[in-house]
């Protein structure tokens, strides 16, 4: 890559739902290279700005970048080769295999009628792989605990091999040890120089894997910086309307919240 | 798996051939088929059994292809071609002719049309209703088709009511389904149409494994959800608009063929709408050789021996299904 270019860019960024601002005027920008973790308390728009950042809601005013050019003019196709999201929460009505559902994220780079090819299914076993989930490739996916379907969700996403990937709340069914593996996979995307933006609660998890934490709150981007700058008391209670310290740990800062009264 | 389920389609073919009331010996059927036997039994044969086969094959393929594609549309493998109100528009407009027509000249040969007629303006109707933003909601489809359903069946109810014995028979026998009326000009339109459902729901196989992780999901992987959505149901109403017309409303092809698939070579739309049209085919003409020979001379309608059949099956299935979620 000659120059660093931006991965996304939100610019002020509002959208309405009835009368309710979801989001107002909020900015954001994800760089090739880093994992950003977006955090925030329920409600207050995370995946709302997931949403718009991949296209799929259209912000009432202002405006997606996608690798510098406006997102709108992109056809789903282009953008699919470009980003891939992890939902929060998936479910497969059919018995399709873990590694048919891996199998889809090649979509976007097949001709319209054509079957995935050898080099597909290598991508989606190295995926597999990566995500620790090789030897669940002839399950079902219906047959899966939640931690494994989420992992098949984000192995699928990785098949996609996408330079930008997006995931709400990934950690939400995972155990310890997955965690880990994922903040690892996360990591290792960054250094291969693609862009990551995860949603999540677990900011212990967030202060280990970001380069860049962002606090949204009430619509817009309350705080943005590394985990240093932005896991601070004032801007948890700000956030989070909790009162909490801060432990210094060897894996870094740790928001511990105290109890009311 | 594709070729051993036209194997089966051949074989349910061969057996819907050779067995009838009439009581023909192997031998005269295959001299009727070579065009060596007297001209009873190749009347018989070429113009009852084959057209009453081929009939059987048309209605049951573009049934168990149509279920296949509403579940996908529903997401939800319990749904069945009848489910979004199409049949019962087609139903209706079968009925206004079987219950009116008489007044005003139209025999009963019109029936299939209006039924036609009747799915085509149910499933336009049912666009209108889904809302202008094409979004094609699963669950407001479901909604929109219950009750265009209860709509149709109110109004037919009270078309059999005013109906003559006769008529109120024949409006009976409708609603079962059967396939006594085997005109060969049926059987081509019913394979004419399948033929276009089939055409056009094939190229959106592999949209339809990515609609089964959602419409957002969908969208993401490059695919079209509304665009895919508005085709899988023009192109399933010329299905179910043909089938119905010609046969009423036969029950469990379209839930149990597909479902059954599944189980046996799993999910992947592009071999399970192929797979669905034999195993449909296969599964009525079956169903309907019961039906012609089971009470010896009279026939049953098919759409009781596929309740029949299908009803246990079904049940089977999903206790096997419960099993495999515990």
């Amino acid at each position: 890559m000659s120059t660093p270019q931006r991965a996304l860019e939100l610019v002020s960024v509002s959208l309405a739902q009835g009368k309710r601002a979801v989001l107002a005027g909020a900015s954001l920008s994800l760089e090739f290279g880093e994992v950003l973790v977006l955090a925030g308390r329920n409600g207050a728009g995370k995946t709302t700005l997931l949403r718009i950042a991949t296209g799929l809601l259209a912000p009432d005013t202002g405006s997606v970048l996608l690798e510098g050019r406006p997102l709108a003019a992109r056809t789903r196709r282009e953008v699919a080769r470009a980003l891939a999201l992890v939902p929060q929460d998936t479910s497969v009505p059919f018995p399709f295999t873990v590694e048919e559902i891996v199998l889809l994220g090649r979509a976007p780079h097949l001709g319209a009628f054509g079957f995935e090819s050898r080099e597909d299914r290598r991508i989606a076993g190295v995926c597999m792989e990566r995500l620790g989930i090789g030897a669940l490739a002839q399950r079902s996916i219906q047959e899966l605990s939640g931690g494994e379907l989420q992992l098949a969700m984000i192995a699928r996403a990785l098949a996609q091999t996408p330079r930008i990937l997006l995931l709400d709340e990934p950690v939400a069914h995972l155990d310890l040890a997955h965690r880990l593996a994922l903040e690892e996979l996360l990591r290792s995307l960054a250094r291969e120089g693609r862009a990551a933006l995860l949603v999540s609660h677990d900011l212990a998890g967030a202060a280990r894997v970001a380069d860049r934490i962002a606090l949204l709150a009430a619509g817009c981007v309350l705080a943005c910086g590394t985990p240093r700058e932005v896991l601070r008391p004032e801007l948890m209670r700000e956030a989070f309307e909790v009162d909490a310290q801060l432990v210094e740990t060897s894996e870094g800062p740790v928001v511990v919240p105290r109890r009311a009264g | 798996m594709l070729s051993l389920l036209a194997l089966a389609l051949a074989g349910a073919l061969a057996l819907g051939v050779a067995v009838g009331p009439s009581g023909l010996a192997l031998d005269q059927v295959w001299q009727a088929l070579t065009g060596s036997a007297d001209s009873v039994a190749q009347d018989i044969v070429l113009r009852v059994r084959l057209p009453r086969v081929l009939l059987a094959a048309g209605v049951g393929a573009s049934l168990a292809t149509a279920g296949a594609a509403f579940q996908a549309l529903l997401r939800n493998s319990l749904a069945d071609p009848f489910i979004l109100g199409i049949s019962g528009g087609a139903a209706l407009g079968a009925i206004l002719v079987i219950a009116l027509g008489g007044a005003v000249g139209l025999g009963a040969s019109a029936a299939p049309p209006a039924a036609f007629a009747g799915a085509i303006v149910a499933v336009l109707l049912l666009l209108a209703a889904a809302g202008p933003r094409g979004r094609l909601d699963a669950t407001r489809l479901l909604l929109i088709g219950v009750v265009f359903n209860a709509l149709a069946s109110a109004m037919i109810v009270f078309l059999a009511s005013i109906a003559g014995l006769t008529e109120g028979s024949r409006i009976f026998l409708y609603l079962i389904g059967n396939l006594s009326d085997a005109r060969p000009a049926l059987a081509a339109w019913v394979g004419a149409f399948l033929a276009l459902g089939l055409a056009g729901l094939v190229p959106l196989a592999r949209a339809l494994n990515a609609l089964a992780l959602g419409d957002d999901t969908a969208a993401l992987l490059g695919f079209e959800p509304a665009r895919v959505k508005l085709a899988l149901l023009l192109a399933t109403s010329l299905l179910v608009g043909a089938a119905v017309a010609v046969a009423g409303l036969i029950g469990f092809v379209g839930l149990i063929v597909p479902h059954a698939l599944r189980l046996l070579i799993g999910a992947d739309h592009r071999l399970l709408l192929p797979a669905s049209a034999l195993g449909g085919a296969a599964f009525l003409v079956l169903c309907d050789a019961l039906a012609r020979t089971l009470l010896g001379g009279p026939e049953l309608p098919v759409g009781a021996i596929t309740a029949l059949v299908g009803g246990p099956l079904f049940l089977l299935l999903l206790r096997r299904r419960e099993g495999l979620l515990q």
